[in-house]
């Protein structure tokens, strides 16, 4: 505890961003015109006054020691005068006004070991949350299979080669830290069974009422069990979301040789052509492989190979699929169409094909 | 300490290839850092098991704050001791992400000393993330981190940290300053950020056009999206020049057009602004060509979140173009009276987007004292159980009088 006598300084905000602006890019505020992509991960920015700005975007893993962050640093004063950014998706970007910089610059962080890419047509770094580094409700890892998956398709991202951007995200639960639904692919952690309740330590450790109002499907009710207050789930309501363990420790939904990853697709956030969309369904369940999780691997680049086989340019993968159908998405790419990809939650009825608009 | 690095057959392996490897970051860490190298032996032992090992977060944080630290505890304590408390540290990012290098030096030197040399540059909603630390450092941590002008972000049922777009600091298609907006809304809202007083998390996402780099639209209780009201600016010479350079208009610019309203002729784009959709496809083709009109504004939107826990949500608009001007009192305002129905009504753990689904968007929009328009709908009911609130009684002496 302080000394009360002691001035405590608290509720000060971040600080002000004002003064983390590189010189050119305080100069230029508002005033840019266009830009141009100079080569894959090098962007080049060019204000109403004519001055120049060269962007080089870097990958870097969400999760980075202090070491790196030092190594980072000692490039930025290199060749930024100091300044540097990281963008929404883990990616870290420097900007100068010297084209002659950007190779040297190049060189030097391949040194480290981080590729430049990451813009236009391409796969740019994976948001995702925490999984077993750090979380307790995590169904799978998060930072590994982001790792193969990364190495898996690095050559779209060193190289704007795709029919239009793809934007990949892991949440390793459904509570989703890192707002995954709306991506092109997302990748899932799943539980596939009910809670284990400890029956024990649950009055102990959860007030009953939170528990019990915590499912989405009403499957959880206050109940005695073995003369102690606890509650009762109806398993077969139960859709394995992990609301409940989420409020209350003693509903553990963690298991090992049930918990995997499903694959969804489709969404985006823009509202550039498409209005945004949800994404769905693809592949319900794929096992928990570490260390490299091969068949989560495979499957991306599975569907992303055929979208860029097939799809016409400036196509996400979500509108690729809406021109040529869903029946034919699991044709192409092989993947088996079964019962649970029909939804049967709130609203399931709008997800229905309600048309006789089929392609054969 | 480097010798006494567990063995990690496992998480070796992702440390081939050529993507950054978490992997070697934890084991950089390792070097200086006893809860780095507990933390290579609890991971790999997951790997193993295929479970993860954290219990749920114990209520830690600093004095007179409720947010912005996470607890967290290792549940194999005895065999992790420097793991068994692995708290993290949320502190809010500068709008925009920009850094100086002194900046982010000081910080690392707060967390080599304090903590486990881990970080997340950032988390999902935005925050610097420090990974790992005791809780008798938490204080410590807060008292450093403000001597550096550094401050905690919002974890939990609060105001949680803002976020933005880089917008006119370098994008030309910024329609407002989202970084000023973002940083102003931040500074306004500490006491909501810092002490959680709300049914559930709360978040502001800002993005400077509709392509929403941010992801606003998908993630944020309130999505603020720059847009405009006027023409689109086009420099006929510049989209011949595209067209040159072997741009086929008609495939992949018009084709693409949801709103129709583009023509070319081989020499002149024709755009019926009435009907265009500022959806940015074009711009986003020629942005040499074609910018933004200069009437230019936002599109505020509440309630969109992830399925936890009546299903997933977008955005929808409840401000179709608002004028973000300094010190944004109108919307102020407006969080005043969301916040005051949602806090009286809303139930523990209901994002105010399920909460509007609960009372009925109408009911909420009379709450809240905002005019229903036909912008916020795509399209009017479907179903005919319509709650009529008005009604005519017999022998009344104004006849035809709406009673209510």
């Amino acid at each position: 505890m302080p000394e009360p006598t002691r001035k405590r300084v608290t509720d000060i905000g971040p600080p002000h961003y004002e003064q983390f602006l590189p010189p050119a890019i305080k100069e230029n505020y508002g005033k840019w015109l266009y830009h141009e992509f100079v080569k894959p991960g090098v962007l080049m920015h060019v204000s109403e006054s004519g001055a120049k700005l060269f962007t080089v975007r870097a990958g870097g893993s969400r999760l980075m020691s202090i070491q790196k962050i030092r190594m980072i640093c000692d490039l930025a004063d290199k060749y930024c005068g100091g300044y540097l950014r990281f963008t929404s998706r883990h990616n870290i970007e420097f900007m100068f006004t010297d084209p002659t910089q950007i190779d040297p610059l190049i060189a030097d962080l391949a040194k480290i070991g981080h590729p430049v890419g990451g813009t236009g047509r391409s796969i740019t770094s994976i948001v995702h949350t925490q999984g077993w580094v750090h979380c307790h409700s995590a169904a799978t890892d998060a930072s590994g299979i982001v790792k193969s998956v990364m190495d898996g398709v690095i050559e779209h991202f060193t190289h704007s080669d795709l029919p239009a951007k793809c934007r990949i995200a892991l949440a390793c639960c459904l509570n989703m830290c890192g707002a995954v639904h709306c991506s092109d692919i997302a990748i899932l952690g799943i539980h596939r069974r009910p809670p284990k309740i400890d029956h024990a330590n649950l009055k102990k450790t959860c007030e009953i009422p939170n528990v019990s109002a915590s499912c989405p499907t009403a499957a959880i009710r206050p109940g005695t069990v073995d003369g102690m207050p606890s509650v009762v789930v109806e398993e077969d309501r139960c859709m394995f979301c992990a609301n409940c363990y989420t409020v209350c420790p003693s509903m553990k939904l963690n298991d090992p040789l049930n918990d995997g990853v499903s694959i969804w697709v489709g969404g985006k956030v823009s509202n550039a052509r498409h209005e945004p969309m949800f994404s769905k369904l693809a592949i319900p369940y794929l096992p928990n492989n570490p260390p490299r999780w091969p068949e989560v691997t495979d499957a991306i680049i599975n569907i992303i190979n055929v979208w860029k086989g097939h799809a016409r340019k400036n196509e996400r993968l979500g509108e690729w699929i809406e021109r040529i159908g869903w029946p034919r998405f699991f044709q192409m790419t092989g993947i088996q169409f079964e019962k649970l990809h029909i939804d049967d939650f709130k609203h399931a009825g709008l997800t229905f094909k309600r048309s006789a608009h089929l392609m054969f | 300490m480097a010798d006494k690095l567990p063995p990690t057959p496992k998480l070796d392996e992702l440390e081939k290839g050529p993507w950054p490897s978490f992997v070697s970051e934890i084991k950089m860490a390792a070097k200086s850092s006893l809860a780095s190298q507990d933390l290579l032996g609890l991971l790999e032992r997951s790997y193993n098991e295929k479970i993860g090992h954290w219990k749920h977060g114990g209520i830690v944080g600093v004095l007179g704050y409720g947010g912005g630290v996470i607890g967290r505890y290792c549940d194999l304590p005895a065999e992790f001791p420097n793991v068994s408390h692995f708290h993290t540290v949320r502190v809010n990012q500068p709008a925009g992400w920009y850094y100086k290098t002194d900046a982010l030096r000081k910080i690392c030197d707060i967390w080599e000393k304090r903590g486990s040399g881990l970080t997340n540059m950032h988390g999902s909603t935005g925050d610097i993330i420090l990974l790992g630390t005791r809780t008798d450092e938490l204080e410590p941590i807060f008292a450093e981190l403000t001597a550096i002008g550094f401050d905690l972000g919002g974890s939990g049922s609060d105001v949680r940290t803002p976020s933005c777009c880089l917008g006119k600091s370098r994008c030309e298609w910024a329609c407002y300053d989202t970084m000023a907006l973002t940083h102003d809304l931040t500074q306004s809202f500490q006491d909501e950020l810092h002490r959680p007083a709300f049914p559930y998390k709360f978040k502001f996402k800002m993005s400077g056009c509709p392509n929403d780099c941010v992801a606003s639209v998908a993630r944020a209780d309130i999505s603020i999206i720059g847009t405009w009201r006027d023409n689109i600016r086009v420099n006929q010479d510049a989209v011949l020049e595209y067209t040159k350079n072997g741009l086929n208009i008609q495939k992949e610019v018009i084709a693409f057009c949801p709103g129709k309203c583009m023509e070319w002729d081989g020499k002149q784009l024709d755009i019926d602004n009435s009907t265009c959709r500022r959806c940015m496809h074009c711009i986003n083709v020629m942005p040499k060509a074609l910018r933004p009109g200069k009437d230019t504004g936002a599109t505020v939107l509440i309630g969109s979140k992830a399925p936890i826990i009546e299903g997933a949500l977008l955005s929808s608009v409840l401000i179709p173009f608002w004028k973000p001007v300094a010190p944004y009192t109108d919307l102020k305002d407006l969080m005043g009276r969301i916040w005051e129905i949602w806090c009286e009504e809303g139930k523990n753990r209901e994002r105010i987007g399920e909460f509007i689904q609960r009372m009925g968007m109408g009911n909420f929009l009379e709450t809240i004292g905002v005019e229903p328009i036909p912008e916020m709908v795509a399209h009017p009911r479907e179903n005919p159980y319509v709650f009529y609130e008005e009604y005519l009684v017999e022998d009344d002496e104004e006849e035809g009088q709406d009673k209510n």
